[in-house]
């Protein structure tokens, strides 16, 4: 999905800003956040961490860069709540207002109308056996698939359509672009592959610079060189 | 955002829902907050590095397949199911980066900190390395390559840091207080 989430090689956020001596949370809210989400992953109303990545890849784009890592959770938690039906936008209005909160304050939650049916996990973790044997092999040169997809993937745009070398195989796993939505486990080949700098940024890259992806199988196509 | 801002108001109200549905307990946020005060953090991986920079059969067996060398510590606070270790050498510079989201080995690290999680370090770090390490106040030298791995699918990455000069008589505990979780990103070195 070409959300905002896809930050890898966009210009102009400035230097990092650091702080100092920074606490684990600032502020109970934040680990009220974190302890939701993980709840609601180990009691199965959130189905899969992918489903809930992808949550969190559709909150409104602007809440995404600008309500922080924990808004950002917060809108992905609310988006899966909501569309199962745990909580609805009433109930959060009215429970803000109890609060001394304003309604109309911005929500970074955008639930779907119509969300994917996504059934519970059977097997907790992601990795698994696949029976196939993997396609590539290291030192293999291999070509990432050139277009965008409209729902979950972890191929990042700065690496859509590049060419890169299989440096380790990482075994089988879950497939995120079909499990986020409910289309199955589909678990596949996993390769951490190196791209050199200037293959991805051009003549502009840094000198002995190279940066390598964990990439799934369907994202590849073996590569002459 | 302050304990009052929108969010923090937000993230309690919908608390106080799943509390009133039997979905979430009372006392839960304050389990989490102790677990990562008190046994989840960044000394975990500090004590990995230390061991591996005093065991050379165990620095070997962490390259090979870091999350069976892990195994043995049995560190909580989750998020690494498979670990990659990846090692500083004079001639390559590691960092780590989850440019989609904000992947991060939570049992060796605890959990993120803010930088991590923002868009400057997750935009620019596979694309201007050095400078953005530069920021960091960290020179990698004209020669040296810089290697970055942005985890984008299960697997988690930590640095090994190159051992500094001048540590040959600290044993492992003394070694381990040594290594911040910058080093273990790779945005520092020692």
């Amino acid at each position: 999905m070409d959300s905002m989430h896809d930050l890898g090689g966009r210009q102009g956020f400035g230097p990092v800003e650091r702080e100092e001596d920074e606490p684990i949370f600032h502020g109970r809210w934040e680990a009220c956040v974190f302890t939701i989400a993980n709840h609601m992953i180990g009691k199965g109303v959130i189905r899969n961490v992918d489903q809930f990545r992808h949550a969190i890849e559709r909150t409104d784009p602007v809440a995404y860069l600008t309500h922080g890592y924990y808004g950002r959770w917060l809108g992905g938690v609310e988006n899966l709540l909501t569309e199962a039906g745990v909580v609805d936008a009433e109930g959060m209005a009215e429970a803000v207002e109890a609060r001394g909160g304003d309604r109309r304050d911005p929500v970074a939650a955008r639930p779907s109308s119509q969300p994917d049916q996504v059934p519970p996990a059977e097997v907790r973790g992601a990795g698994r056996q696949v029976e196939e044997a993997p396609r590539f092999s290291v030192g293999q040169p291999v070509r990432t698939a050139a277009t965008s997809v409209s729902g979950h993937t972890r191929l990042p745009g700065y690496a859509r359509g590049r060419t890169g070398t299989i440096v380790r195989l990482q075994g089988g796993w879950v497939y995120p672009d079909s499990n986020a939505h409910g289309r199955g486990e589909q678990p596949q080949q996993l390769y951490c592959v190196r791209f050199e700098g200037e293959e991805l940024w051009g003549a502009e890259a840094e000198p002995g610079q190279s940066v390598h992806l964990d990439l799934f199988e369907s994202y590849l196509t073996a590569a002459t060189s | 955002m302050s304990e009052h801002s929108p969010q923090a108001i937000r993230a309690e109200a919908l608390e106080s829902l799943l509390i009133e549905q039997g979905l979430l307990s009372e006392s839960a946020v304050d389990e989490t907050i102790a677990l990562f005060n008190d046994r989840v953090g960044p000394l975990n991986g500090a004590r990995v590095v230390a061991k591996a920079w005093c065991d050379p059969a165990f620095k070997a067996a962490l390259l090979e397949d870091g999350t069976a060398a892990i195994e043995p510590f049995d560190f909580q606070g989750g998020e690494v199911q498979k670990l990659v270790v990846v090692e500083n050498t004079p001639e390559v510079h590691n960092a780590v980066v989850c440019t989609l989201c904000s992947c991060y080995p939570w049992a060796l690290l605890g959990l993120p900190p803010t930088w991590y999680k923002d868009p400057a370090y997750r935009s620019r770090i596979v694309r201007e390395p050095r400078k953005v390490l530069t920021e960091f106040g960290l020179d990698v030298p004209a020669g040296k390559e810089v290697r970055v791995w942005d985890s984008s699918a299960e697997v988690r990455y930590l640095v090994l840091p190159e051992r500094p000069a001048g540590t040959e008589d600290l044993d492992e505990e003394a070694l381990a207080a040594l290594v911040p979780r910058e080093a273990m990103i790779g945005v520092a070195v020692l």
